[in-house]
């Protein structure tokens, strides 16, 4: 199942993270805005990239802002943006 | 034990991730009135995922559904079951048939799931009219029920009447719970406080609960858990009664004594009855004999 629109969830509150997804043809395009880049920014663009596989998207284009979310959190706004973006 | 029960707005990372450390007995994760309609989804999905990954510490964790008339409440147990939280709250319980059919698809999800039946417990909500006259039956429907409880606000929406601080205008509601829970061999909540800012209010406002036989209390604001707590925990001094009174039993027993006194008082069945409660209480908070002495 793969992306047929565009569509976002989560918010830029601390603690959070703003996910916004859209259709794509040239795998996973994944743009990353983190308050913890240099700490973190690697472990995030893999959780996505893992969260993203689970739930079968091979192609998108994803940006995230994030405002410090723990990793339940990227995981569960990643996940109704995917949902959302599948029209589910 | 359960004393505090502490509202978890379930959209708001800052306040799920935060939550195990408020000094609550149990959070109850919110996806129904602290989430507008078209963040139910999104509510579902972090809720989900903090009961999978966040450690709560020892709380206990509840979720409030939504109510059995939305189109929500199916997704909300479909998902949040996957998780075995260890209370689902029911809101807008009116009649024991709300209870048996969220029982009944709760049965379904357990099946599923692979879980033993009744895993996941049930506390249905009773902030109605009809739902306060039909509080035995709703607490006695399903074996899946270990607790109810009373929600003010809408009661009081629903009766026309103000709320106060007072609450004059729920102690019908207040007392016919409580009898209604007792004799349904359940727990039984109270309303939260709604002053965040009030410290001495929410602290009569618990002792008034407490008062007239409630388990505990919920709360809307961090601010008021650690009153909450204490209020419904039992004092030194009734830990030092129980211990004497089990102490009294013990030695009437070894004597082949039938009846016993302690300080001038006949000590019958139900004083032994809240002795043991009080000494098992004591004991999970960590300051019974049992633990001192280890």
């Amino acid at each position: 199942m793969e992306i047929i629109k565009k569509a976002s969830a989560g918010t830029l509150e601390s603690s959070d993270v703003y996910v916004e997804i859209e259709p794509g043809s040239r795998g996973i395009q994944l743009t990353l805005d983190s308050v913890v880049e240099q700490q973190f920014g690697q472990s995030i663009r893999a959780l996505v990239q893992e969260v993203l596989a689970e739930l079968g998207v091979t192609d998108a284009n994803i940006s995230i802002a994030d405002r410090g979310a723990l990793d339940c959190v990227i995981r569960a706004r990643v996940e109704t943006a995917v949902m959302r973006g599948k029209g589910e | 034990m359960r004393r505090s029960m502490l509202f978890i707005p379930g959209n708001t990372p800052n306040l799920l991730i935060n939550g195990a450390y408020l000094g609550a007995d149990a959070l109850i994760f919110d996806l129904e009135d602290a989430v507008s309609p078209d963040e139910k989804d999104s509510a579902r999905n972090l809720v989900r995922n903090t009961l999978k990954y966040m450690d709560l510490r020892g709380c206990e964790a509840i979720v409030r559904i939504n109510s059995i008339d939305t189109d929500y409440w199916k997704k909300d147990l479909d998902q949040i079951m996957t998780q075995k939280p260890d209370l689902i709250m029911l809101p807008k319980t009116g009649c024991a048939r709300d209870v048996l059919t969220a029982d009944a698809y709760m049965t379904q999800v357990e099946q599923r799931l692979g879980y033993e039946p009744n895993t996941v417990r049930l506390m249905p909500l009773i902030e109605t009219a009809l739902g306060v006259e039909n509080a035995f039956e709703i607490a006695s429907a399903s074996k899946r029920v270990a607790a109810i409880f009373l929600g003010a606000e809408d009661l009081t929406a629903d009766l026309r009447c103000k709320r106060t601080k007072g609450g004059a205008e729920i102690c019908y509601a207040r007392s016919r719970m409580v009898v209604a829970a007792r004799a349904a061999d359940v727990d039984v909540y109270d309303t939260p406080f709604t002053d965040v800012n009030d410290d001495e209010g929410i602290r009569v406002d618990a002792e008034y609960a407490k008062s007239l036989g409630f388990t505990g209390k919920a709360s809307i604001s961090p601010r008021h858990v650690g009153v909450i707590n204490e209020v419904f925990s039992p004092s030194q001094k009734d830990i030092d009664y129980a211990y004497e009174v089990m102490d009294a039993i013990r030695l009437a027993h070894e004597q082949g004594r039938g009846a016993i006194a302690l300080h001038g008082k006949m000590i019958d069945a139900p004083i032994v009855a809240r002795a043991q409660q009080t000494i098992a209480m004591a004991e999970e908070m960590g300051v019974g004999k049992a633990v001192q002495h280890e």
